[in-house]
């Protein structure tokens, strides 16, 4: 698993952290089954807080990534490839709704930002 | 459970008044207690200690209350107060051999490895440790009598950024467990943006939010406007600059009206600390 935290980003680093890790678990780097670091162990590695990781986890027990078994652990949930799809799409799209308002705020039509957006994918 | 609560405390002086402080740190995290110079930050971690009668109020530690269980409880709590100013000229040795005597629970071991880890020479004279190395003398035998809640003022004001660090990284080892709790003074508030777990705010005497340090942040808004959008906001501001791009000012998240076109973001510790400090000087 990796994490890596910026502090000059914008983004709260609770956020940071799930945004990286729900990446891993959809691109398949971390299987089912995987067994994500005791909370307070996390925050003493990250050298973050307490409660940043265990949001971040709470965060990604929310979105169905990973499953909590009382006393045991944090283990990444189990999906079927449509899961997985439906999810991926989900995450992608938030970052799309993203970049759209920032293109409208440009004025852009729909066709001129895929125009561009081919030309540097 | 609770490690610390404090309720209502008060307690009047001629020319500063601290009035109904509460707030509480449950056992296992870190809390961070920021203020300006003045704002009562070490008068509150006297009256946590006992070391000052309260006017009014109460504070438990751990289920028990202070002014109770003293001696029973000082054995639980390890608290530093940035310098060692006593006996000076005697030598680390033999300032541990006095103290260890006051705790039941000492243990040598545990002190030396500390000792170790710290690289503190116990044949050093108080005198000739540096700011930093008193922090951690002080930290050294706080921990070696099985504090369960350490109570620290200004620990990293006067270290260097590296000592700093390693200092936090400590904190945050000693939290690990779950079972030690730590509540520490600084107006360094980065020191806090990482390792805290909660965010303790005190002006003029008075706690102006208590709460998780994401919560906490996230309840204000810094706002970045033109000149012309001000008197919009103007009266809920709790305090702002003006200057030739427009204005800049600190408001409650609640009182904020997102159809405003106006740059919103949220604020760091330290200008929350800032336009608060500024609102006092509006008025005066």
């Amino acid at each position: 698993m990796n994490v890596a935290i910026s502090n000059s980003s914008d983004k709260p680093i609770y956020q940071q952290i799930f945004e990286q890790i729900s990446a891993q678990i959809l691109k398949g780097e971390l299987e089912s089954g995987y067994v994500l670091p005791p909370i307070r162990q996390a925050a003493q590695e990250l050298r973050v807080s307490i409660i940043t990781v265990k949001k971040a986890w709470e965060e990604l027990e929310h979105s169905g990534l990973i499953h909590t078994v009382t006393g045991k652990g944090c283990f990444v949930a189990d999906f079927t490839p449509d899961q997985i799809l439906q999810l991926r799409n989900d995450m992608v799209q938030g970052q799309m709704a993203t970049d759209a308002s920032y293109y409208k705020s440009f004025g852009l039509t729909i066709d001129e930002v895929i125009e561009l957006l081919k030309k540097v994918y | 459970m609770l490690s610390l609560d404090v309720k209502q405390v008060s307690k009047k002086y001629d020319t500063f008044e601290l009035k109904e402080v509460s707030f509480q740190l449950e056992k296992g995290y870190i809390m961070g207690f920021i203020g300006a110079n003045g704002a009562g930050k070490t008068t509150t971690i006297k009256l946590i200690l006992n070391m000052i009668r309260i006017d009014s109020g109460e504070v438990q530690i751990l289920g028990k209350n202070i002014a109770e269980h003293e001696l029973e409880l000082k054995q639980i709590i390890g608290c530093a107060f940035g310098d060692v100013e006593f006996y000076s000229r005697s030598k680390i040795k033999t300032l541990t051999d006095v103290i260890k005597r006051f705790y039941k629970n000492w243990n040598d071991d545990t002190y030396y490895s500390y000792l170790r880890r710290f690289k503190l020479d116990e044949n050093k004279k108080i005198s000739q440790l540096s700011t930093g190395m008193k922090v951690k003398y002080n930290l050294a035998l706080a921990l070696s009598h099985g504090a369960k809640l350490l109570i620290l003022d200004e620990p990293t004001s006067g270290l260097d950024p590296v000592a700093r660090d390693n200092l936090l990284e400590i904190f945050q080892e000693l939290v690990s467990e779950g079972e030690i709790s730590i509540l520490f003074s600084t107006h360094i508030t980065t020191d806090l943006e990482k390792c805290a777990d909660f965010i303790t705010f005190i002006e003029n005497g008075r706690i102006v939010k208590s709460a998780e340090k994401e919560e906490f942040v996230a309840s204000y808004r810094l706002l970045n406007g033109k000149e012309n959008q001000l008197n919009e906001v103007k009266d809920k501001l709790i305090s702002y600059k003006k200057n030739s791009f427009g204005f800049t000012g600190l408001i409650h998240a609640e009182d904020f009206d997102p159809g405003l076109e106006i740059n919103a973001v949220i604020p760091s510790l330290e200008e929350i600390m800032i336009y608060f400090a500024k609102k006092e000087a509006m008025y005066v």
